[in-house]
C-alpha cells in the first residue's frame, strides 16, 4: 500500500508537477470547449438534412446517414492518428500545416458530431407530428415550423442526453494526447517516464473529475426537473 | 366565389388510407357566412374531410374548390392556402413551449409579417374577446382544457382566416368545460364566419347550422336544414344513427 501511495500520489512530486499538468488541462480545456461549440452546430445542421422531406432531398438525406454511420463506428484513436498524422502528410496548402491541436480539435468534432446528431434526431422525432401539423395549419412554412415549433421542443428534452455526450468528448480530449498534443494525460506521462513516478496522472484524473462532476450533477438537476414538471402536466 | 358562386366546392373527393376509401366520392358545397356541421360515428371521414379542405391530407381524386380558386390540382401554394383556412383540432394542439400570447401572436408575426407590438396587440384583442387576457403570460399546461382550446380558437382567428374547420372541438373536454367552447363557436356564428363543424354536439349542430351532412362510411348520406335531417330524416341509416344518439341521451 505504502508503495502504491509513493508511486500514484507523492507530495513531493505532487508539487512538483502541479504545474505541468495544469497547464496540459488547459489545452484540454480549451480542445473541449472548441470541440464541443463546433459538434453543437454542425450535428443540429446534420439532424435537420436527416429528416428533410420530399424526393429531391433524397441524397442530402442519404450522405447524413453515411456519414453517421461511418463516423460512430470508427473509433476515436483512428480518426485522431489520421488527422494527426494523416492530414500533414497530404501537403495540401490549406489544411496540412495546422498544429496537432487543431487537428485534435477535428477529430473530436467529426466523431461526436455523428453521435449528437442521433441525440438531436431522437429529439426532433419525438416532438408529436400534431405540433408540426398545428404549426402548418397556421401557414408557417415547413423551415419555420421546424425552427419555431419543433426544434425548440426538440432541443429542450435532449439537453440531459447533450450533456452525457460531452462528458464523454471532455475525456476523449486524453486520448489526442496520446497522438502528440501536450495536454494533461501527455504531461502525466512526460512526467512518469522522467521520474518513474506516476503521481501526475492521479493530478491529472482529479483536474478531468473536478470539470465532469459539476456537468453530470447539473444534468441530473435537469432530468428531475423534468420529471417533475411531467408528473405535474398529467394531474 | 367560384363560377359556381360556391364559397367551398367539393367534387367527387375520394381519400384513401392504403386499401382503405376513407372518403368515398364526396359533393359538399359551402356558401360564405354560412355553417354547415358534419355529423356521423367516428371513423365515418368527417375529420379527413376537414383536413383535406386545407390540404393536410392530400386529396386522391376529385377536387376542391375554395374561393374560386381549386386546391387540388398540385400547383396552389399551400401555404398562403392556410393562411384563409384556420383549423382547430380536438387535442387543442397549443404551443406548450409558448405562452398563451406567444401561442396566438406567433402567425400573425411570422405568416402576416406584422411586426412584434401589433401582432402582440392583435392577440391581445383576440384574448380580451375570448376571456383570457389574464391568461396571456401563462403556459397552456397552466390552463384548463377548455381554456385552451379557446387559446386554439384564438390562434387560428388570428390569422384573419376566410374560413374556419373545427374538428370535434369538444370531444376531449370534461362536460362542464364544453359550453364555454361552444359558447365562443355561437359568437363566431353570430359575426358571420364560415365554418365546417365536424362535432357530436347533436343540439348544438341542430342549433347553429345552415346544413348538416350525415357522413357514414366516408359517404354523405343526406344533407339539409337541420330541422330535416334531424326531426325528419330521409335515409334510414341517418335515422338508426340519431336513434342510437337519443338512446344515449345526446340530443
Amino acid at each position: 500500500m505504502h508503495r502504491v501511495l509513493q508511486d500514484f500520489a507523492d507530495p513531493f512530486y505532487f508539487r512538483q508537477v502541479l504545474p505541468d499538468i495544469w497547464s496540459g488541462f488547459l489545452i484540454n480545456v480549451h480542445m473541449m470547449v472548441i470541440a464541443e461549440a463546433l459538434v453543437l452546430v454542425l450535428a443540429l445542421v446534420l439532424a435537420i438534412v436527416r429528416g428533410l422531406p420530399g424526393r429531391g432531398a433524397k441524397p442530402f438525406r442519404g450522405l447524413a446517414i453515411v456519414y453517421t454511420d461511418f463516423f460512430r463506428g470508427t473509433p476515436l484513436t483512428i480518426v485522431a492518428y489520421a488527422f494527426i498524422l494523416g492530414v500533414p502528410g497530404l501537403r495540401y496548402a490549406g489544411i496540412s500545416n495546422y498544429s496537432n491541436e487543431v487537428y485534435g480539435i477535428m477529430a473530436l468534432t467529426v466523431v461526436y458530431t455523428a453521435y449528437v446528431t442521433e441525440v438531436y434526431r431522437a429529439g426532433i422525432e419525438s416532438v408529436h407530428g400534431s405540433q408540426r401539423m398545428a404549426a402548418r395549419s397556421l401557414g408557417l412554412s415547413y423551415g419555420q415550423a421546424m425552427r419555431y415549433v419543433v426544434l425548440p421542443q426538440a432541443i429542450r428534452r435532449v439537453v440531459p442526453p447533450l450533456l452525457n455526450d460531452f462528458i464523454g468528448l471532455q475525456k476523449d480530449t486524453a486520448i489526442i494526447g496520446a497522438i502528440g498534443v501536450t495536454e494533461a494525460a501527455a504531461q502525466g506521462q512526460n512526467f512518469a517516464s522522467s521520474y518513474f513516478n506516476f503521481t501526475g496522472f492521479l493530478v491529472g484524473a482529479v483536474f478531468f473529475i473536478y470539470l465532469t462532476i459539476p456537468l453530470a450533477r447539473f444534468t441530473d438537476h435537469l432530468i428531475k426537473q423534468r420529471e417533475l414538471r411531467e408528473r405535474a402536466a398529467m394531474v | 366565389m367560384n363560377a359556381n358562386g360556391h364559397f367551398v366546392a367539393l367534387e367527387g373527393v375520394t381519400k384513401r388510407f392504403g386499401d382503405l376509401e376513407v372518403l368515398r366520392r364526396v359533393n359538399l358545397t359551402v356558401e360564405e357566412h354560412n355553417v354547415v356541421c358534419l355529423i356521423g360515428a367516428s371513423g365515418s371521414g368527417k375529420s379527413t374531410l376537414l383536413r383535406c379542405i386545407n390540404l393536410l391530407e392530400k386529396v386522391d381524386e376529385g377536387r376542391i374548390v375554395v374561393d374560386g380558386e381549386e386546391i387540388t390540382n398540385g400547383q396552389v401554394d399551400v401555404n398562403a392556402l392556410r393562411r384563409k383556412i384556420g383549423i382547430v383540432f380536438q387535442a387543442y394542439n397549443l404551443f406548450p413551449h409558448m405562452t398563451v400570447l406567444q401561442n396566438v401572436s406567433l402567425a400573425p408575426r411570422k405568416v402576416r409579417g406584422l411586426d412584434r407590438e401589433t401582432s402582440r396587440e392583435v392577440a391581445m384583442e383576440l384574448l380580451r374577446r375570448i376571456g383570457l387576457e389574464d391568461k396571456a403570460n401563462e403556459f397552456p399546461d397552466r390552463l384548463s382544457g377548455g381554456q385552451q382550446q379557446r387559446v386554439a380558437i384564438a390562434r387560428a382567428l388570428a390569422m384573419n382566416p376566410r374560413l374556419l374547420l373545427l374538428d370535434e372541438i369538444t370531444s376531449a373536454l370534461d362536460p362542464q368545460l364544453v359550453s364555454e367552447v361552444l359558447n365562443l363557436v355561437r359568437s363566431l356564428t353570430e359575426v358571420g364566419m364560415t365554418m365546417i363543424i365536424a362535432t357530436h354536439e347533436m343540439t348544438f349542430a341542430r342549433e347553429v347550422s345552415d346544413r348538416v351532412c350525415f357522413l357514414d362510411g366516408g359517404v354523405i348520406y343526406e344533407q339539409g336544414p337541420p330541422e330535416q335531417i334531424f326531426s325528419n330524416p330521409s335515409e334510414p341509416r341517418t335515422r338508426e344513427f340519431l336513434a342510437r344518439i337519443i338512446e344515449a341521451g345526446r340530443l
